[in-house]
């Protein structure tokens, strides 16, 4: 968690790509650490490596210290977390502690044994 | 109006008003939206939310020096440029000049996923940030209740937007927030429970095909405002709001004249005809001259150099200078030289409120000191007599306050009072005179008079009212043992009296002259009888000399007889008798 807390303006947190599977790109939005924030990283963290490891890319934006950005994927709520890659864009608001909604908004196939919702 | 504000400025602390620029707005607000507060803006579909927030906006940058944000949850930057080019509003410009920040916020509830607890944070950091790219003093948000379609926790919503409203304040904005009406509440996501400070509600109501948009201020915290309806309009020039309704009644009275261009009925009227900044209603049946009589009002005025602007809702403008010419009255010089002005419209074209807010524009950017509604009566067409009465009223009020002369026609029914308008509006009026067609002998002829007129002496007798080829003519009336007569009946009567004159003064003539015989016959008479007194006269004096001659001789003998005889005494001479026939007996 306090790994997230880190994040300033655009703080990448990459895990370089291993195997030869498509690069995922998340965009997470902030504003400062407020808990949610704080819940939305972890959770995202998990379920990135718990389903996509290595394959994926976390962007962290703090739209209190870039509020122009928020336009651009037109942020409402906060957190959102926002899937450029693959195609298409896909949005999910709120800490992303419903793991079994997120993995269908972002449209996670599960691992060879995906039962593993509700973690 | 004037009241309104009288009643604010006073107050120590008064509420902070933010003045909108809006045309009639801030009059019936006292002053504008209240300052730094939000102000929701609610009404059915296409009643003019979104114009009345961007013109709040967009007057606030031009006019104020208030840079604005309009945060738009429907309609996309591109769009609302577009769409407020045609109002004459250059947003592009004002994005440039930063004064005017226009933010789009796109919500599509198939696009989000809500995995957990979230807020709407990102919302006000974009509104924050916009606030602060162009420190903004006003800001619009249109619809905000497009967000209830976007996300389906309402709970959260509610306490978001509670806290949107809070955070409004807190950057002192004075806010524009519109909303959809809602069926039971005045909209539908209940928005007025947030926004408590000041509710416009605007509608668009349709009666009898004839579609009029209206404001009232719902509430208004801490501020008098008024409570009416007011009809509004938009036009090419933005919104409109005409404050009609709250006209008072302390207008100056002028106590100068106006000629009425028939110089019988200015005598009738005083003598010198109506007075300026009064009202004038002139009713009548079809075809008694209403029209005739404006248009020498007009001409007058015309000729004077003053200016004339002429509503006409039966006839059009080409139409009323053919028929006046008919009469001898050439309009068409004064329209050409920009001193008359035609409004002709159908009553029908539109609602009574925005006829009486177009007379309001046209009589405000043509300032005319004479107005001409010909006739009001037609106006009922478009709405029912209680309303046409309000507004005949405010129209009048209006027209008073500006100091104009209102000449209004109204055309009578058949068969009702003549002494009673079908609007019931001749209590409004000051002057009122009465046409009236006098039937009689196979003919009609026009009548006319004066039923009052405030303030004036006015002559009381019925004239008669002609259109000649050189104008109206007022004549006296026949007014003699056969009643009141008119037209070919007067002339008629007339011939009859003259013949009868003629009689009787043959008839004198001729008892004159046996008069005349009757006198000299007598003369004659009595020239007789002098003449045979005279003969009288003669032959008494006749007899009295012979009587003394016969006496003188007699004596005369005696004393002869005497002397011969030697008497001693001899008899006295006799006594003559006298001439005299009075005392000359026989």
């Amino acid at each position: 968690m306090t790994k997230a807390a880190q994040g300033k303006a655009q703080t990448a947190q990459t895990k370089p790509a291993t195997a030869g599977g498509e690069q995922w790109q998340l965009r997470l939005y902030v504003a400062g650490q407020t808990p949610k924030c704080l819940t939305a990283f972890a959770n995202l963290k998990k379920i990135c490596e718990e389903h996509l490891e290595g394959r994926y890319r976390i962007e962290v934006i703090d739209l209190l210290l870039n509020p122009t950005l928020a336009d651009g994927d037109q942020i409402l709520a906060l957190p959102t977390l926002v899937r450029g890659l693959p195609e298409p864009v896909k949005k999910l608001i709120g800490d992303l502690s419903d793991t079994e909604r997120v993995l269908v908004g972002l449209d996670i196939r599960p691992l060879s044994t995906g039962r593993k919702i509700g973690c | 109006m004037a009241k309104l504000k009288k009643i604010v400025k006073p107050s120590l602390t008064a509420l902070q008003k933010c003045p909108t620029g809006i045309k009639g707005m801030d009059e019936i607000t006292g002053g504008g939206l209240p300052q730094g507060r939000p102000t929701l803006v609610c009404g059915g579909t296409g009643c003019g939310k979104t114009l009345l927030a961007m013109e709040f906006l967009v007057r606030g940058a031009t006019q104020f020096n208030e840079p604005g944000v309009f945060m738009s949850f429907e309609e996309k930057a591109g769009d609302l440029t577009k769409n407020f080019a045609s109002l004459g509003f250059d947003l592009d410009a004002l994005v440039a000049d930063k004064k005017l920040s226009l933010c789009y916020v796109h919500v599509d509830r198939s696009e989000i996923e809500e995995t957990g607890a979230y807020d709407l944070e990102g919302l006000f950091i974009r509104l924050g940030h916009a606030i602060a790219a162009t420190s903004a003093k006003r800001v619009a948000l249109d619809t905000l209740e497009a967000l209830f379609s976007g996300f389906s926790n309402e709970t959260i919503l509610r306490a978001e937007l509670r806290r949107l409203f809070g955070f409004l304040k807190d950057k002192g904005v004075t806010a524009i927030i519109t909303g959809e009406q809602g069926e039971k509440s005045l909209t539908r996501f209940g928005l007025e429970e947030y926004v408590a400070d000041c509710v416009i509600f605007l509608s668009h109501k349709v009666e009898q095909q004839v579609a009029t948009r209206r404001l009232r201020i719902v509430k208004y915290r801490g501020s008098v405002h008024g409570t009416n309806e007011y009809p509004f309009l938009i036009d090419e020039q933005g919104f409109a709001v005409m404050p009609i309704s709250s006209i008072g009644l302390d207008h100056d009275a002028s106590s100068a004249r106006v000629s009425t261009g028939i110089p019988r009925l200015d005598t009738m009227l005083g003598g010198e005809g109506y007075y300026r900044g009064s009202s004038v209603l002139v009713t009548g049946t079809a075809g008694t001259g209403k029209s005739s009589m404006a248009a020498h009002f007009v001409d007058a005025a015309c000729r004077r150099g003053e200016r004339c602007l002429y509503f006409a809702f039966e006839e059009s403008r080409n139409q009323i200078i053919r028929n006046m010419r008919s009469i001898g009255i050439n309009l068409e010089p004064w329209v050409k030289k920009g001193l008359l002005e035609f409004r002709n419209s159908r009553p029908t074209l539109y609602g009574l409120e925005m006829h009486l807010v177009t007379m309001h524009k046209a009589v405000e950017s043509f300032r005319p000191s004479i107005v001409v509604v010909d006739p009001i009566s037609n106006l009922v067409a478009a709405a029912s007599d209680l309303e046409v009465k309000s507004m005949l009223s405010r129209l009048i009020d209006f027209l008073k306050m500006q100091g104009i002369t209102a000449f209004c026609s109204d055309l009578t029914s058949v068969g009702g009072s003549l002494e009673r308008t079908d609007v019931g509006i001749s209590s409004l009026m000051d002057t009122w005179i009465l046409l009236q067609v006098l039937e009689g002998s196979g003919e009609r002829n026009r009548g006319l008079y004066i039923l009052k007129s405030r303030g004036m002496k006015h002559s009381n007798q019925v004239r008669e009212y002609c259109l000649t080829d050189d104008g109206a003519q007022i004549l006296d009336v026949y007014l003699g043992t056969g009643g009141v007569l008119t037209g070919a009946g007067r002339l008629a009567q007339e011939a009859r009296e003259k013949a009868e004159r003629l009689e009787r003064s043959q008839l004198i003539e001729g008892k004159r002259r046996e008069m005349e015989r009757k006198a000299s016959l007598i003369e004659a008479q009595i020239a007789g009888l002098r003449s045979q007194l005279d003969a009288e006269r003669d032959e008494l004096a006749r007899e009295i000399a012979r009587e003394n001659l016969h006496q003188e001789v007699l004596i005369r003998e005696t004393q002869v007889m005497a002397r011969a005889r030697k008497s001693d005494q001899v008899p006295a001479p006799p006594k003559t008798v006298p001439k005299s026939v009075k005392r000359g007996g026989k």
